[in-house]
């Protein structure tokens, strides 16, 4: 009875905000998600289009575009890092695990809420879950599927950091025994969702601009989302190491660069595959003529500019062992990234059309509420559970 | 290595799966096919464009009335408030009008896109939506190549809607509303293999009168409403650069693949993980 109380009251305790209140970050963030959250209850009493600037003809924008389809891509870290470190042992980039996959973790429960957002009618959400109507042959379907069964998996894989948060040992053994199942599981759903992503699109053949569309966008989702979540990896470790920096051992710190030079060549070696597949599917589909347009020129924009400059900027960075470029490589890459998806999923979607659509203002608040409420929980995680700093003792000593 | 041959069951047991589901799939593709699908045939010669479809559609559907012909400039689109319109075209044969709805696909994408199988392709052919089962996703909207089903933006509760084919009426032997009431015989309602024979008796005996096309005999893998013209198709607003086989068969094989991966992703990062799980060079391995 006691230990319950204690529990208890250690909860509460973790609940109280931790450090200064009024930084910069939350001065700007907080009157942002307030906005935000005024705009999502509007959009729920009087609809979709009262927000959004969506038409019958562009049913997907902003929110599915960039909230869902990239968001999901710089999540792919999390099947990528566990892949390194679970399945081929590579203990250098143990100490990174952890907060890779909270960061997945709290991005697929972010951006899968954001598609609630989007639904018309979400509180039929559940029906292709409990199996009211399968609807089998939808790419969607397996898309939903894979976003839950993953938030599972990766719940999974960063329960041993909850445990250790509340003291909880017996339990902590439980779960990381689980940990290897839970990875194999992840990856392989991650293959599938990252490719799902694209396949999405499949149908939409006569609609989205053909240097972008190809059955082969699957395959270029689930090779970019390699690179994507890397990028992201090293974006999030260079911004935390100095936000958090009083949370991360000095062991940790040192090991620091020598994971982003390896993350660095990982970097380089995928987009060089990934730019050689879509010269690939580009020389296939013989569009010569369309690159002496200006969405050909937007094309090489983004292949020559955001595929080819950060891919060699990584390589060299690598080589000469510049962190700092390491740094503008992957955001550079990023950048790529959201332009690609937002090619394929809005920009390349419809521009033939007279009217085209550009996101309204209120889209735009509520993805950044997302974006923010996402990081607002991620600080706060950070500041409570061993993610960045080291378990307790006892913790390794279990092993 | 205990694990190659465990691996190799594994792999063995995936192609065997696979095998058959592919097999499965295509027998329930072949046996959709067998089913005569009722459809509409639309006749261009034969619309005098008096827009009377469009106000018995309305009436059918519990729609707004239509607005009256002073009121229409350009072309209209179907929207949430009318299932089908009557679009005017200045054609190289002067003016002919065309009868816009849902196409009701063979292989519908709506329906293939449908995760909740909200969008349905009936037995007996109209493509129906199902509001208890719909999230509202809007993946139909993306995945048509007709751009047919239209959306609520505006409305908390939205619905989808579409031309039905009067799917209500047809249970209950009846024809669809804009077939009954269309003064000039536009418009013939029957199983999709009757008309297909009919459009071609036409075609044939006035091959002056009609180009030698029906549309949606191929388009899209095949629909239930099929078009006859005077002008060539793209003159009257319609795509003529669609594909020949159904939507859905574009993600059949990503859809195809799941199986597999799901069996032989999981061996083999097992196999993997055994593989390098007492290598101790490994830790210092990729500093260089």
């Amino acid at each position: 009875m006691n230990n319950e109380l204690a529990i208890g009251r250690f909860l509460l305790s973790e609940l109280k905000p931790k450090g200064k209140i009024l930084t910069p970050f939350n001065v700007i963030t907080f009157p942002i998600m307030i906005l935000g959250l005024a705009l999502i209850a509007i959009r729920f009493y009087k609809g979709i289009g009262s927000v959004t600037n969506l038409s019958q003809e562009i049913p997907w924008g902003l929110w599915i575009g960039f909230d869902v389809v990239t968001g999901v891509a710089f999540a792919g870290g999390a099947y990528v890092i566990t892949f390194m470190v679970y399945i081929l042992n590579m203990k250098k980039y143990h100490s990174i695990v952890r907060v890779t996959v909270l960061n997945g973790f709290l991005a697929y429960v972010f951006y899968a809420g954001a598609l609630l957002l989007d639904l018309g009618r979400p509180w039929n959400v559940i029906n292709p879950i409990i199996g009211n109507s399968f609807g089998f042959n939808s790419v969607l379907f397996l898309v939903a599927w894979h976003f839950l069964l993953y938030m599972i998996a990766q719940l999974i894989e960063f329960s041993p950091a909850i445990a250790e948060w509340l003291g909880a040992r017996r339990i902590r053994k439980i779960l990381s025994g689980m940990t290897l199942a839970a990875v194999i599981f992840g990856i392989t759903l991650s293959t599938l969702h990252q490719s799902g992503l694209g396949a999405l699109y499949l149908m939409a053949k006569d609609k989205i601009h053909p240097l972008w569309y190809s059955q082969f966008i699957p395959v270029m989702f689930l090779v970019s989302s390699i690179f994507a979540g890397l990028s992201m990896v090293i974006f999030e470790g260079s911004i935390s190491h100095r936000v958090f920096f009083s949370k991360i051992s000095e062991k940790n710190h040192l090991a620091q660069r020598g994971i982003l030079l390896g993350l660095s060549k990982i970097c380089a070696g995928t987009m060089f595959a990934y730019f050689f597949l879509q010269l690939l599917v580009f020389l296939h589909g013989k569009h010569w003529a369309l690159l002496n347009t200006p969405m050909g020129y937007w094309y090489l924009l983004e292949m020559v500019g955001f595929v080819l400059v950060p891919m060699f900027l990584f390589y060299r960075s690598y080589r000469r062992g510049q962190i700092g470029m390491i740094r503008v490589a992957a955001i550079l890459t990023m950048l790529g990234v959201i332009l690609n998806r937002l090619n394929v999923t809005v920009i390349g979607f419809r521009w033939d059309m007279a009217v085209r659509y550009v996101p309204s203002w209120m889209e735009v608040v509520v993805t950044l509420t997302v974006l923010f409420a996402e990081i607002w929980i991620f600080r706060w995680v950070i500041n409570r559970m061993p993610v960045l700093s080291d378990p307790p003792a006892w913790a390794t000593d279990q092993k | 290595m205990g694990i190659d041959r465990r691996g190799f069951l594994k792999v063995l047991c995936a192609t065997g799966a696979t095998l058959a589901i592919g097999r499965d799939a295509k027998a329930a593709t072949k046996s959709t096919n067998d089913v005569e699908f009722r459809g509409v045939l639309y006749d261009a010669t034969r619309c005098k464009g008096c827009r009377g479809c469009e106000y018995d559609c309305a009436e059918a559907n519990g729609l707004p009335e239509p607005p009256p012909a002073r009121e229409i400039t350009g072309l209209r689109k179907t929207d949430e408030t009318r299932n089908t319109v009557v679009n005017e075209y200045s054609t190289s044969k002067g003016t002919v009008f065309l009868k816009t709805q849902c196409m009701h696909c063979n292989e519908p994408a709506c329906a293939a896109a449908c995760l909740t199988r909200a969008m349905h392709k009936t037995r007996m052919g109209p493509v129906t939506w199902d509001g208890d089962k719909c999230m509202g996703c809007r993946y139909c909207m993306v995945s048509c190549p007709f751009d047919i089903p239209k959306f609520e933006y505006h409305s908390a509760n939205p619905k989808i809607h579409k031309c039905t084919m009067c799917y209500e009426r047809l249970k209950t032997g009846e024809i669809p509303a804009c077939v009954y009431n269309c003064p000039n015989e536009a418009l013939q309602y029957g199983t999709r293999r009757e008309l297909l024979s009919e459009a071609r008796k036409r075609i044939s005996e006035k091959p002056d009168l009609y180009v030698d096309h029906i549309y949606g005999e191929h388009e899209a893998g095949g629909t239930g409403w099929l078009y006859l013209s005077p002008v060539p198709f793209n003159e009257l607003g319609l795509s003529t650069t669609l594909q020949k086989d159904s939507y859905p068969s574009l993600t059949k094989g990503f859809l195809y693949s799941v199986p597999s991966v799901f069996v032989l992703v999981p061996a083999l990062l097992l196999g993997i993980q055994q593989a390098t799980k007492s290598n101790p060079s490994n830790a210092e391995k990729e500093d260089e």
